[in-house]
């Protein structure tokens, strides 16, 4: 069970415009995904430590030594819009 | 009945970090290269890239976190910190969220009023976003431009406790945070160029409230007299509201250097629910105690540390240590000196003024300049044997500055001795007083001041080389 | 036999007698691509150059696969050849750089046909995702290929390439291989560099083979698995040559049937195939005995918290700044975020963007992503103490053949297809799927295999001994 305006609000966070026939189909569907999920409050999870690996590592570190770039020419190639040599976005508005 | 307020002050400090390669890529942290130069797939954030965190950027919270007197994690983990910004190249910044490298240190502070120890909440390592330029001007803008160069540059966030009570407090702070991160030798701390960033909070309480107050969040300070002039407006301004029975609205505010006032961001920003959550693509991080042991084995000793041996070993006034340990290089030569010429405060002295002079005018730092310790040394122990009289020291000095040429040489080349041979002096002062009848009878008449002219004559035929005490002597005696 | 039906091994017999050339390989299989393409449509893009060049840099090479035409899910970056992950945001994107897996390939002398088609962003079971076009089956074009690396799955069951790299998140690897009658293998977590994979959700995702028959499976692990110091969470371990384990031998190996898995209501065709592979597995000479884990449903309910949360997080970067689609509405820099990622983005990955961000956002967090976190050590230490005893788990790979095309609907519905699949990434643990029969409409049927971590060599002993028994895989579909 979800909201309409916990949709708009998560939509608003994840940064994507919903028409409002989406909003009405999302507020349905990841509702009813949300109550399957609710599936995983039956058991108990007490004292259980949560996991975010699974395979147990540690430690992964480099040498702190510098290398190469890649060649900006092939940073900026797929860039939408680009200004010697700089990524070129949108005018940042007051209310962003 | 007026209410007497407490000021309440905690400050965030963002470092970056000196080292070789950014801190999740091998690409370069140099200062200065062309627009995104400096970038790779993985620090663009490219589809399908990942990181891997450089060993350095650890050694060296560590070594922050044992300096501010922290307990270093034995499990330590990084967080994304989820939220859109064009200069963000993942949308998300890799941060440390509940486990940071460092928590619960301290550090002691001396201001006019005493001496407070500050608490150091946490050290915990992230990486830098990218670098906007707004095209246009800030209200009619056309669009950003982004170079990512300084994207993944490696730095530590140090969180201070609320326990700062006056800017000036926040200010001594940040200057012996400051001091001790150059001695560390982990980040070029330079305000200026953005290398070390300040947050403040400041709330204000009435006295003996244990509850904070509601705080503002100011950003936007350049430089260590803006903190404290943004925190004084800030103060006075919460001040002005609570005295009228007005709210206090917890808010980010923008310190505006050119208006010298501080001005609300509200709804300038989005909601923060930054979803912080472990980030999948980094380890864990398990700091050994023996790991934590070699770091120790590298700290230097520390300004604060320095400053109290200063005073205890060398007898210097507070003052002095407080200047000489300000600069670690500073220390250093200080110190070093002190093998050449024993006499400590001499040493401060000189420092202090001709050097310092010398440094403002040529812009330059310690470590740029051409004065070592066995110079300096040997130029004041010149000084002391009255082989050259003080003033001439100062014309050595400078040339040794200039140059870096050893005090000998150039006394020798620019014949610079003292005159010291009192029959040589003597042949001197005895012409001048035959050619100065005036100057002789006022001293005669017990104008003593004349003495002084003639002495100014005898320094100006010697090109300042006579022995000032003697001729002094000689003048006294012969005049009389 | 048409060259296009062979496996790896069997060509490279063939190169190295010097009955046939590998030009002459790559040529058979464009041919054959020519020929079914049109009716299957297993590629986003197909990279005829890039393959010449291979061939031309092939002559002094020696390498495993060297001449083995091969295809690339689209989410697996080849630089300089479009890598769109199956999604309009992508649509022209080309990577300036490999992912570890294509210089792996390329420098074993593998020839790059093409790139494989996918649901978007490896997000669905059908591959009807896809922003391109549908994939069909192979084996009966009204039927879907299953998802996301169903163009990996076609183009090999469809003899378009000898072997594919697909990945595989929640299943996707092993249920279109089960649905197209192939063979997919999903590695440890850890085995395969996740460098330039376009990442879906890193805990979870993995690149395996999927290949025809179970040597050429082995023959693939060799070349993909490593250490890889750009993957953090790459293993730093010695990696076992994976054709040691090609033996007819299962006597005395352990196999346990989770009860909780076979009590799912599900097809009774697939159910009993499955059942009596592993009655034949008994026969010859494996201990089989019933086992307990926690019920599937929640491993999948764990699974639809964490996919999405970390997807939500890894899908964020798409916003029109530094590559990829960007919007004409870009007026200002959150109108141009916002409509990018409307315009960009297809339903079902906006439903999982939406459904991760609510996972992970303020208030929710440990109802949602923490839980799953929890739920996800049960399961692992579920699987970890069942290997203390058992050797192998078996299973269905899927509850179901391949279904048709546009017939499921419901997201929920269309989840439930990878039910047996995604405990297996949950706990990071290796699993196969093999043949194991045809279902009373000629669909394949797939049978799951998994070990314990890094049990690799076990779990390609059993599938080599049941698919020797079988006999069944050298079936090829006919188009």
């Amino acid at each position: 069970m979800i909201s309409r305006k916990d949709v708009e609000y998560v939509a608003n966070l994840a940064h994507l415009k919903l028409a409002e026939k989406e909003k009405e189909e999302y507020t349905e569907q990841i509702g009813s995904i949300i109550d399957y999920v609710d599936k995983l409050k039956e058991l108990d999870t007490e004292n259980v430590t949560p996991t975010a690996y699974t395979v147990p590592m540690k430690n992964v570190l480099r040498d702190d030594k510098a290398r190469e770039s890649l060649n900006r020419k092939k940073t900026l190639a797929n860039a939408p819009d680009k200004k010697n040599g700089l990524f070129k976005a949108p005018r940042i508005m007051s209310d962003n | 009945m007026a209410t007497n307020y407490e000021t309440v002050i905690g400050l965030e400090v963002h470092l970056q970090l000196s080292t070789e390669s950014k801190i999740f890529c091998g690409c370069s942290t140099s200062f200065g290269a062309d627009p995104n130069e400096n970038t790779c797939p993985v620090c663009v954030g490219l589809p399908g890239t990942l990181p891997v965190l450089n060993k350095k950027v650890v050694d060296y919270a560590i070594m922050a976190g044992l300096a501010l007197n922290c307990e270093i994690a034995e499990y330590s983990k990084f967080d994304r910190k989820n939220y859109f910004y064009p200069d963000l190249p993942k949308a998300y910044q890799i941060s440390q969220y509940d486990l940071p490298v460092a928590q619960d240190g301290q550090i002691e502070i001396e201001t006019e009023e005493g001496i407070f120890n500050i608490g150091v909440t946490r050290v915990h390592l992230e990486e830098d976003a990218g670098k906007l330029i707004h095209e246009g001007t800030i209200d009619k803008s056309t669009g950003s431009l982004i170079d990512y160069n300084r994207g993944g540059i490696p730095l530590i966030e140090i969180v201070s406790e609320p326990d700062m009570r006056s800017p000036a407090q926040a200010r001594a702070y940040l200057t012996e945070l400051k001091k001790t991160m150059e001695y560390l030798d982990i980040s070029d701390c330079n305000m200026e160029e953005g290398s070390l960033r300040c947050d403040a909070n400041v709330s204000l309480r009435p006295v003996g409230q244990k509850e904070l107050g509601v705080k503002a969040e100011l950003k936007n300070m350049n430089s260590f007299s803006s903190v404290e002039k943004g925190l004084e407006y800030e103060v006075a301004r919460q001040k002005k509201l609570l005295d009228n029975n007005k709210e206090v609205v917890q808010e980010t505010r923008t310190w505006d250097e050119k208006l010298n006032k501080t001005i609300s961001m509200r709804g300038k920003e989005e909601a923060h629910d930054y979803r912080y959550f472990p980030e999948p693509d980094l380890v864990p991080l398990e700091i050994s105690r023996e790991w934590v042991a070699e770091i120790n084995e590298t700290l230097p000793e520390l300004p604060r540390e320095k400053y109290k041996r200063f005073i205890s070993e060398f007898s210097l006034p507070a003052y002095d240590a407080g200047v000489l340990t300000g600069d670690k290089e500073m220390a250093l030569l200080f110190e070093e000196t002190i093998s050449y010429f024993n006499d400590p405060k001499t040493i401060s002295n000189w420092i202090m003024s001709e050097y310092l002079r010398l440094l403002n005018e040529s812009e330059l730092t310690v470590s740029a300049s051409k004065i070592d310790a066995e110079g300096l040394g040997t130029m004041l122990k010149m000084v002391d044997d009255g082989v050259i009289s003080g003033k001439i020291a100062k014309t050595v000095f400078e040339k040794m500055f200039e140059t870096g040429d050893r005090p000998a040489a150039i006394v020798e080349e620019e014949g610079l001795k003292q005159i010291s041979d009192s029959d040589k002096l003597a042949e001197i002062v005895n012409r001048i007083i035959a050619d100065n009848p005036d100057a002789v009878e006022d001293i005669q008449a017990g104008k003593d001041r004349a003495i002084g002219y003639l002495v100014g004559q005898v320094m100006k035929e010697t090109r300042g080389k006579a022995n000032p005490g003697m001729v002094n002597k000689m003048l006294r005696e012969k005049v009389k | 036999m048409e060259i296009y039906e062979m496996t790896i091994h069997q060509i490279r017999k063939l190169i190295e007698k010097g009955d046939i050339t590998a030009q002459e390989v790559t040529e058979a299989y464009y041919n054959r691509i020519d020929n079914v393409e049109s009716d299957v449509k297993s590629f986003i893009s197909l990279t005829r150059e890039k393959a010449e060049a291979q061939l031309d840099n092939l002559s002094d090479k020696k390498g495993i696969l060297a001449g083995m035409p091969v295809g690339l899910k689209d989410n697996i970056s080849t630089e300089g050849i479009l890598t769109t992950c199956g999604s309009k945001m992508l649509e022209d994107y080309c990577p300036p750089y490999n992912a570890t897996v294509t210089n792996k390939l390329q420098d074993a002398g593998a020839i790059f046909l093409g790139k494989t088609n996918m649901d978007e962003f490896a997000m669905g079971s059908s591959t009807e995702n896809s922003f391109f076009h549908n994939t069909h089956n192979p084996w009966d074009l009204d039927y879907a290929p299953g998802g996301s690396s169903g163009g990996s799955a076609a183009a090999v069951a469809a003899g378009e390439v000898v072997a594919a790299l697909g990945s595989d998140t929640g299943g996707s690897i092993r249920q279109p291989a089960s649905y197209c009658g192939v063979v997919g293998f999903k590695p440890t977590y850890g085995s395969v560099s996740r460098y330039g994979l376009v990442a879906f959700a890193s805990s979870l995702d993995q690149i395996g083979p999927i290949t025809k028959d179970v040597t050429d499976s082995a023959i693939m692990m060799n070349v993909i698995t490593g250490h890889d110091p750009h993957d953090s969470t790459s293993v730093n371990q010695d990696y076992p040559d994976y054709t040691d384990f090609l033996k007819e031998d299962v006597k005395g190996m352990k196999i346990g049937l989770p009860a909780e898995y076979f009590d799912i209501d599900f097809d009774n065709e697939v159910k009993e195939s499955v059942l009596a592979a592993v009655k034949k597995l008994e026969d010859a000479g494996a201990e089989v005995e019933e086992v307990h884990l926690t019920g599937a449903e929640y491993a999948l309910a764990a699974y639809y918290v964490i996919a999405p949360a970390e997807a939500s997080s890894n899908l964020a970067r798409y916003d029109g700044v530094r590559y990829g689609y960007r919007s004409e509405k870009d007026d200002d820099i959150k109108n141009m975020f916002t409509h990018t990622r409307h315009e960009g983005f297809g339903p079902e990955v906006k439903r999982r963007i939406m459904l991760g961000t609510y996972a992970l956002s303020s208030g929710y967090y440990d109802a949602f992503y923490l839980k799953a976190q929890k739920v996800r050590t049960i399961i692992k230490e579920d699987f970890d103490n069942l290997f203390k005893d058992y050797d192998l788990i078996i299973s269905p790979t899927a509850p179901t053949t391949a279904f048709k095309l546009g017939e499921k609907k419901d997201p929920l519905e269309m989840y439930h297809a990878d039910i047996f699949t995604v405990p297996v990434n949950i706990a990071g643990v290796p699993a196969i799927s093999i043949p194991a029969g045809f279902d009373s409409k000629g669909l394949p049927i797939g049978l799951q295999m998994i070990g314990p971590h890094f049990g690799e060599g076990k779990i390609l002993q059993a599938a080599y001994t049941l698919e020797k028994i079988l006999d069944i895989n050298k079936k090829r579909v006919k188009l």
